[in-house]
């Protein structure tokens, strides 16, 4: 049996069941990161003081730069393959992964250079929000990662037999991607400059 | 969301410009941390350019300038709890429950 509403919409809601689901699932990862900022807040007002300095600002300016890159080519790939242009769409969609993998180095630059110099989690308040936060975005950047090398690798297939619901998994992809972008550009100042 | 082939390859070239421009902020951001304003005045600017940078992003690659009712509806009820999540940390310093002032006022009722 063929599950309905993947591509054509809904009648009630005039959405297909994915885009649908996408964004309530955005709307709890936005609880969670929400929930995390707003302890953020409270260990700051609760500090004696905070430190500035810790990080590496240009690293960090290298990753937002980086971000906000890989979200252009996501959107593009998506454009792409609303156009039938299969090829530029996945070669889109391959540079997204690449650019998230270039962030991932830095970041793991960053980690080491921390760890080597004996300044883990447990070293001070700011280090422990800023492992935590940096942490979960990580995983999530893993996350995108592996959706975009799935659709890029074995999940391509489906264009050959469905090119708008392969499209709208895209699109899905990039919903959920264009959110790790946007958590980290409020992540980088408060953490990096602030 | 568009669905037209045309339409489509004009909003690529919005995407390359909303990119910049999200660079541009990003040079912004940095540049104003490089002035070392007072602190509060420093957050002010680096959460307002960080708005406006999320706001492009939410807009046009996340397409919310034309979306669904029902996705409006559930972003809506999603920003009044993330609202309230933030705001929690106030009622915990308004909270004198423990504190010799809390103590106290409880004796004198």
């Amino acid at each position: 049996m063929e599950i309905p509403y993947t591509v054509e919409p809904r009648p009630d809601s005039g959405l297909a069941n994915g885009k649908l689901g996408i964004w309530l699932f955005l709307a709890s990862e936005v609880m969670l990161f929400g929930a995390l900022f707003s302890s953020y807040i409270l260990l700051r007002v609760g500090a004696v003081e905070w430190p500035h300095g810790e990080l590496n600002v240009w690293l960090g300016a290298v990753n937002t730069v980086i971000l906000i890159c890989s979200s252009v080519t996501m959107v593009v790939a998506w454009a792409q393959l609303k156009m039938n242009n299969f090829a530029k769409g996945r070669g889109y969609l391959i540079l997204t992964a690449v650019l998230a993998l270039v962030f991932l180095v830095n970041k793991y630059f960053e980690y080491a250079a921390h760890f080597s110099r004996g300044e883990g989690p447990w070293h001070s308040t700011f280090l422990a929000i800023y492992f935590t936060l940096t942490g979960l975005h990580g995983l999530h950047i893993i996350g995108g990662i592996v959706v975009m090398a799935y659709l890029a690798g074995p999940g391509a297939k489906l264009w050959n037999r469905n090119p708008d619901q392969y499209a709208n998994r895209v699109e899905y992809t990039g919903l959920y991607w264009h959110f790790v972008d946007l958590v980290w550009i409020f992540l980088f100042p408060l953490l990096y400059l602030l | 969301m568009h669905s037209d082939p045309a339409e489509i390859k004009k909003s690529i070239r919005t995407y390359g410009i909303v990119g910049g421009l999200l660079l541009v902020f990003t040079a912004i951001t940095v540049g104003v941390n490089q002035v070392h304003l007072a602190v509060p005045l420093a957050i002010m600017v680096a959460l307002i350019i960080a708005t406006m940078k999320g706001s492009m992003v939410a807009a046009i690659f996340m397409h919310l300038n034309h979306e669904k009712k029902w996705i409006y509806g559930a972003l809506i009820l999603t920003v009044v709890l993330f609202i309230a999540v933030l705001m929690l940390p106030m009622l915990s310093m308004s909270d004198t429950i423990g504190t010799p002032t809390g103590i106290a006022r409880t004796v004198e009722h």
